[in-house]
């Protein structure tokens, strides 16, 4: 028990340790990332709306990411009504095949989509890397959803279709309503996955950079590393506010249909 | 009269799967109805159909004169309490109520007004404001059928509504339930697989056996007369006994354990011939005979084998001479009346007129 309890240790040590650091630098007042600290400063936060570049690998990575998000969660949510709802020939084969993005080196999907993308002869942009992000947001908000859409009583549909209202009302004023948790919850989770995605975007985005492919062609400028860690420091801390508003959401939901908590993502 | 609901030749099937096979049925106005079967029989596929959630593979369907062929389930003019209440949770309780007068035309004080009588009626007078989530059981129930019963609907559809109440509650349900069908007038239709509870409420009582009504009739003669061993067997408890027939007119067999008797017509099926078959006879049909108690004609010797003690009731299982299978006989603990020990003799008294026979 001592040693499983050692080990959790460090491993949580070597999971955050790095990630604990990117405030503690962003905050030194020195362009050397190294120990000891010299000073506390704001500066490197206040450098960050001063340049150009970076401001516009914002506003695109914030397009990319709310139209990623829309897509993958409307995507996801009629696959999971299809899912929990009908039955069809191979079903479980195509809900795999769904979710396989889930699980394929990233670097192998952005190759790929690259090499299909040219040779359709489509120019690379923020539309492409939409189209990636999709891919590979799609299976987590199918995950979401399903659960939702599972949980969800097919009576409760059948009571609103019985009292007289269509079946489009019916998903209208009583389905919606009901797995709307889930849906915030996709949405939010994909926002954030496509907000700090690499490898597609890295591929995929043209001439127009998105936010981490900007901050990674910035390392190559070592009094720049200093405003990089400020603008992680900003990154995380949003990235993990999201997903606790996400798991909030999901929680509400669960609640909200008197359902036991069977896990999730957080 | 003309039946409000007329059901001609339906089946169902999935797939290979037959679920009703060639069911011909007709519900009065105003009648207390029950489908009872065990689980699988096909009776909720039957009031699904009637509901309009399934459609019938062949056979009409006629509510109130009018072909429900292609109408679907939120045209027709029945409503239904599910069996998990489906009661909307993201909703208060009259917003639940009222959801089906959503596209009434009637104004808003009204549409209020009948949430209130629909409450009121159910018993859960000032409980509209409240949260549906935060309900028991037995309130969600309740708000699940003034749900149904606020559109007046020709027929009220009630899939095994009590199944999930424990048993004291579902009692009081039971005769609320019947009260309040009396007191709207509107016919129900009540899916059940408790016996018990379809002979208490219903007028009559389809009992249903893969797929198919084995038996259609009031509580009394369903009870009394089942017309095969598989439906007396289901209805409460009953003994059965091998019994050879010498005269199939006459009516006259000789039954293992009581010796020869002669039944009246009515205790026998039309189809009976001479030769092996089978007569039931319910547990209170019969009794053993306590010292001092009269004598009387047709007495049977046996062994007590075992017995349950239910404080109102003792059930002996009794074994009679030349009967491999122990009979159970249920006895009333009145005043005087000694409970017996296994392993004492028992005198058992029956009657010939308590027999069915059955030759399936």
């Amino acid at each position: 028990m001592k040693s499983l309890r050692t080990y959790a240790i460090l491993y949580l040590i070597f999971l955050y340790a790095p990630i604990a650091l990117l405030p503690i630098f962003a905050f030194n007042d020195a362009t050397i990332i190294a120990f000891p600290l010299s000073g506390f400063t704001t500066q490197w936060f206040t450098e960050l709306p001063q340049i150009p570049a970076l401001i516009d690998s914002v506003k695109n990575s914030l397009y990319i990411a709310v139209i990623t998000a829309i897509l993958s969660t409307l995507l996801g949510i009629c696959a999971a009504r299809a899912a929990a709802k009908y039955t069809f020939r191979f079903k479980r084969p195509i809900m795999g095949f769904i979710m396989v993005p889930l699980v394929l080196p990233e670097i192998i999907v952005a190759v790929s989509l690259l090499v299909i993308l040219l040779q359709l002869g489509l120019s690379l942009g923020a539309g492409t890397v939409i189209m990636g992000h999709v891919l590979i947001c799609t299976p987590f908000c199918i995950a979401i959803l399903n659960s939702a859409f599972q949980n969800l009583d097919p009576a409760m549909e059948e009571a609103a279709i019985d009292l007289g209202e269509t079946p489009w009302s019916t998903f209208r004023l009583v389905t919606l309503p009901l797995v709307s948790p889930a849906i915030i919850s996709a949405l939010l989770i994909s926002f954030t996955i496509s907000l700090d995605e690499f490898i597609i975007a890295f591929f995929l985005t043209g001439t127009e950079p998105t936010l981490p492919v900007y901050l990674w062609s910035q390392l190559r400028f070592p009094a720049r590393i200093p405003v990089v860690m400020a603008l992680g420091t900003i990154l995380v801390a949003g990235s993990i506010l999201l997903l606790i508003l996400a798991e909030m959401m999901r929680r509400r939901g669960l609640r909200r249909a008197g359902l036991q908590d069977k896990g999730g993502f957080l | 009269m003309t039946a409000l609901i007329d059901l001609k030749n339906v089946n169902k099937y999935y797939g290979d799967y037959h679920a009703l096979r060639d069911v011909s049925l007709e519900i009065a106005q105003g009648e207390f109805f029950s489908l009872l079967g065990p689980s699988g029989c096909g009776k909720t596929t039957l009031l699904r159909t009637i509901a309009g959630f399934e459609d019938p593979s062949d056979g009409t369907l006629h509510i109130a004169g009018a072909d429900m062929n292609g109408v679907p389930a939120n045209a027709r003019p029945t409503n239904m309490v599910f069996q998990s209440y489906a009661i909307f949770p993201h909703l208060t309780v009259a917003e639940n109520v009222g959801f089906g007068l959503r596209k009434s035309p009637s104004s808003k004080t009204d549409k209020m007004k009948s949430v209130e009588e629909a409450l009121e009626m159910v018993g859960l007078k000032g409980f509209g404001g409240r949260a549906a989530h935060a309900l028991s059981g037995g309130q969600r129930q309740r708000v699940a059928l003034a749900r149904a019963l606020i559109l007046k609907p020709k027929v009220l559809l009630l899939d095994e509504p009590l199944s999930a109440l424990d048993k004291k509650l579902r009692e009081q349900m039971q005769s609320e339930l019947r009260r309040l069908q009396r007191q709207v007038g509107i016919t129900f239709i009540l899916v059940t697989h408790d016996q018990e509870e379809a002979l208490i409420m219903s007028d009559r009582v389809a009992v249903m056996f893969e797929g198919e009504i084995a038996q259609l009739a009031d509580p009394q003669t369903l009870y009394k007369r089942p017309l095969s061993r598989k439906v007396g067997d289901f209805i409460g408890v009953m003994n059965f006994l091998p019994a050879a027939v010498r005269n199939a007119t006459a009516i006259e067999l000789d039954v293992a354990g009581l010796g020869p008797v002669t039944i009246a017509p009515d205790q026998a099926p039309s189809t009976a011939k001479t030769g092996p078959a089978e007569v039931g006879i319910r547990p209170e049909m019969m009794s053993i005979l306590f010292e001092g108690e009269p004598d009387r004609e047709t007495i049977a010797e046996g062994i007590i084998k075992d017995r349950a003690y239910y404080g109102d009731m003792t059930y002996y299982d009794v074994h009679l001479k030349n009967v491999d299978q122990p009979i159970t006989i249920s006895m009333k603990n009145i005043i005087g009346r000694p409970v017996l020990d296994i392993g004492d003799t028992a005198r058992v008294s029956w009657d010939a007129r308590s027999l069915v026979l059955f030759s399936d």
